[in-house]
């Protein structure tokens, strides 16, 4: 039985210039007790749509066109009755939990207020419905816990209460918009496991905003899939997964990481390359290529790094160590991969090898050198040269006020200051092209550039200096599937030809899988386990990696 | 504080029993020991004792400084909300336009407006002093009688104008932001009613900031209540200042910027104590994230 009904729904965005389509004549349907998930790469509207449904969009846009039928009622019928279902019969969730609660107000009083907006209860009853209603998604010492403030819960807590909020009226709809996306993998399939149970509990129609394909196999019944505003395709969700109608859907899908084997390359089926044959890598005359020798290149010994709250007060009491006694050694050649989730000090470690923070005790060597002990800044800026880093967030970790050209030019003349400006030129251009980038890009801004063509200059940039080690942190995990899949590509054709050994630094262990020779599985700042990529998936030793490993969302769980 | 007639012999036993001979070290240590001990010596011009004097003027400028504060805060906050709250309009358009004015006129030029448009043309407010004051032990106050109460309209609205401004401005500013957070939108998603959460959703998160500049304001409004004081010859301690640079009476000059640096530090000292209260966020520290 259909309970919503989305038909034709459009949505503009009336620019000074040109009206932006942010959805375009989309039909859902939606049955109760069913979780639809609605996927897409940025900006292709699927928040938008999820928005729309509630009339929740942002000025300048509005919905221009279509109708909302939830059961019997057209609920977009006039704009001002829809502010009485928000809440009452469709509850929304929002993607980062640290953000969609008010900080100054307590748990207690923001469900109060919202149960006492729709239902008619005093304060007490109010107070005993949210009680229960936060037992019910998973909070323990309800009671206790109804008085604290937003900041006072963890993460994953935090979404639970913001599912609370959401489900407090009883609505039969419920829409969440990557509600897992900032969260830990371990959490992110409790919030998952947690909605599955209340959309069967409380027989709820769900539609499941996100762009993890692994989510969807894993959780909805059926998928819509959306390209820059218009409904690609929609079926039951193993149909989609396993075999797509249209051609977006089936490069959106093999774009995704495999869980459960290593594949050499990523298949991208849109737009390949042309002069794949060709894809030479221009800087490779002006390389000085190391031989591989089968030796280590970074050896970290017993590194331990805390950090202190203050100078002066409370230095020992409150110190958390980001990094507890780790060592690990990364062979010259191989890709080293260190996976954990957040706060687990994986990005500390990285920090240190680089450079950027100084161990609180531990050593780093490099190529058989301890660069944590070198005093004179000379001597390190060698070091320096040889160690570059890609950082995760490719719009701020590109200055925005220089051109691309500056950017690259930069470590250039920092080791070679003597180098003439022609060839100076002539380089940033081969490493433009290395990446894949045109020559015209060195003289654009970097905020002319989307997200995945910032990383590539991320990439040139880090490759600038010649580098024997590179570290890769998170440099994915803001990008799109289909970027990604390019991205991993690149680093993966760069390392082969340039002889790089990388330090690839995530929480995605699908990436990890594809990426990296030897893993390393950190948490709460010590190394459970070091081994091979494919032991470490296929029989892994520690308990948490076993943990890890089984909670992770794999797209191939459609086949069971 | 010697006259045409007054002998060298004379001059030279008072400069040495003001302890004027003595080494400028000598000077500055003895002044830091009384100081702290709260006494500042003999005004040369008045030949009161300095701390005396402070005590004399002290209501008058505390009444004009809270009563302008006041002034700033609550009707800058208001319009602040309403401008944030509806951002075109004409009436939002106007109080910006005024709120540009009232930055950018000195306050001396407001005052005098002010005294020429109500005392000379209307006659409807005193131009200058406090009125009759009634002394009740320790404290004088204008507020109980009719033309005290008249005597501070005009002061106090030029003294609070820029600071309101001020206010406006930002409170105008982080209700915007504020507007545009998740929590608010998500507060819109669960069906909360706009006026809650225009007023107490997001008025609340807005006043934090406004603490922090209330606070260095109030500092700011004594600093400023010079020039207000002049301009009304009010009988506040700005006035007395005023006079006695004219005079170079020293002890007056340095009891004035002691106290006054006394009284920004208190203040800012409550502000930060304001914040612990309001902010639930630095109010439990140590067991965050727990669960």
């Amino acid at each position: 039985m259909t309970f919503l009904k989305i038909n034709n729904l459009s949505v503009d965005y009336q620019m000074r210039k040109e009206t932006v389509y942010a959805a375009k004549n989309v039909n859902i349907e939606v049955n109760k007790g069913e979780i639809l998930g609605l996927v897409g790469e940025s900006g292709s509207g699927k928040s938008t749509v999820g928005n729309a449904i509630i009339n929740l969009i942002d000025e300048p846009g509005k919905v221009s066109s279509g109708s909302v039928i939830l059961g019997d009622l057209n609920i977009h019928e006039n704009s001002e009755s829809i502010v009485k279902y928000r809440g009452n019969k469709i509850g929304l969730i929002f993607q980062d939990p640290q953000t969609s609660l008010n900080p100054i107000l307590t748990v207690g009083e923001q469900l109060i207020e919202t149960i006492q907006t729709h239902l008619k209860l005093s304060k007490e009853e109010a107070k005993n419905k949210s009680i229960n209603l936060l037992k019910e998604v998973g909070i323990k010492d309800a009671e206790v816990r109804f008085d604290n403030y937003p900041h006072q819960f963890s993460g994953g807590m935090r979404q639970r209460v913001v599912i609370s909020l959401a489900l407090c009226c009883e609505p039969e709809l419920l829409i969440a918009d990557e509600p897992t996306t900032a969260l830990d993998v371990s959490i992110q399939s409790q919030i998952l496991e947690l909605i599955k149970k209340l959309t069967k509990e409380r027989n709820l129609a769900v539609i499941l905003i996100t762009h993890d394909m692994g989510v969807i196999a894993e959780t909805a019944d059926r998928v819509a899939v959306m390209k820059s505003g218009n409904l690609v395709e929609i079926g039951e969700t193993k149909k989609i997964l396993t075999s797509p109608q249209e051609n977006y859907t089936k490069s959106l899908v093999s774009s995704v990481p495999p869980t459960n084997k290593k594949i050499s390359r990523f298949v991208i089926v849109e737009k390949e390359n042309k002069n794949k044959k060709e894809n030479n890598i221009k800087i490779l005359n002006r390389w000085s290529k190391k031989e591989i020798i089968n030796q280590d290149l970074v050896e970290i010994k017993n590194l331990n790094k805390s950090f202190d709250d203050n100078f002066f007060t409370e230095s020992s009491k409150n110190s958390v160590m980001a990094v507890n006694d780790v060592s690990f050694a990364i062979k010259e050649g191989e890709s080293f991969g260190l996976v954990g989730e957040s706060g687990s000090g994986k990005s500390t470690i990285a920090k240190m090898i680089v450079n950027l923070f100084k161990p609180s005790s531990g050593d780093i060597f490099f190529d058989n050198v301890c660069i944590t002990k070198i005093k004179q800044r000379s001597e390190l800026m060698k070091f320096r040269k040889q160690i570059q880093m890609i950082f995760q967030d490719p719009y701020s970790s590109l200055n925005g006020r220089l051109k691309v050209k500056d950017i690259i030019a930069e470590p250039i003349t920092l080791h070679n200051p003597s180098i003439s400006s022609l060839d100076l030129n002539n380089y940033i251009y081969d490493l433009l092209e290395s990446v894949e980038l045109t020559q015209k890009s060195a003289d654009r801004y970097p905020h002319e550039f989307s997200g995945g063509q910032r990383q590539r200059i991320s990439i040139a940039r880090a490759l600038a200096t010649q580098p024997r080690l590179l570290v890769c942190d998170e440099p994915t995990s803001a990008l799109d599937v289909s970027i990604q899949a390019q991205i991993l590509n690149l680093l993966k054709d760069l390392q082969e030809q340039l002889n790089l050994t990388i330090l690839f630094i995530s929480h995605d262990l699908p990436v990890v899988r594809q990426m990296c020779d030897r893993i390393g599985v950190l948490k709460d700042g010590k190394l459970c386990e070091v081994s091979n990529t494919e032991d470490l998936f296929l029989k892994p030793t520690h308990e948490y990696t076993k943990e890890l490993l089984r909670l992770m969302p794999k797209i191939e769980s459609i086949y069971n | 504080m010697v006259g045409e007639e007054t002998s060298d012999e004379e001059r030279a036993e008072l400069r040495e029993t003001l302890g004027l001979m003595d080494p400028i070290h000598v000077q500055f240590s003895r002044f830091i020991v009384n100081a702290s001990k709260g006494e500042f010596g003999i005004s040369y011009q008045l030949r009161r004792p300095v701390s005396e004097l402070i005590v004399e003027r002290l209501p008058a400028t505390i009444e004009l400084v809270v009563i302008s504060a006041l002034i700033a805060l609550i009707t800058g906050t208001l319009l602040g909300v309403y401008t944030g709250i509806n951002r075109k309009g004409f009436l939002s358009d106007f109080v910006l336009a005024i709120s540009l004015l009232g930055v950018s006129l000195p306050t001396f030029v407001i005052g005098i407006l002010f005294i020429y448009l109500f005392a000379v043309i209307l006659g409807i407010l005193p131009s200058f002093g406090r009125g009759e004051v009634v002394d009740i032990g320790f404290w004088t106050t204008g507020f109980l009688t009719v033309s005290g109460l008249k005597a501070i309209i005009l002061p106090s609205v030029t003294l609070s104008l820029f600071q309101m401004t001020y206010i406006i401005r930002l409170v105008r500013a982080e209700m915007m932001e504020i507007l545009q957070t998740d929590y608010i939108k998500f507060a819109r998603a669960r069906g909360i009613s706009e006026n809650s959460i225009k007023y107490k959703h997001a008025l609340k998160n807005g006043l934090i900031p406004v603490i922090t500049i209330a606070g260095i304001n109030i500092g700011t409004l004594i600093a400023f209540s010079i020039i207000t004081e002049t301009v009304f010859q009010w009988p506040g301690m700005g006035f007395l200042f005023i006079q006695a640079v004219q005079f170079v009476d020293i002890p007056i000059m340095s009891a004035y910027l002691v106290f006054i640096a006394f009284v920004f530090v208190m203040i800012n000292f409550i502000v930060d104590i304001l914040y612990y209260l309001i902010d639930p966020r630095i109010r439990v520290k140590g067991d965050t994230a727990s669960g």
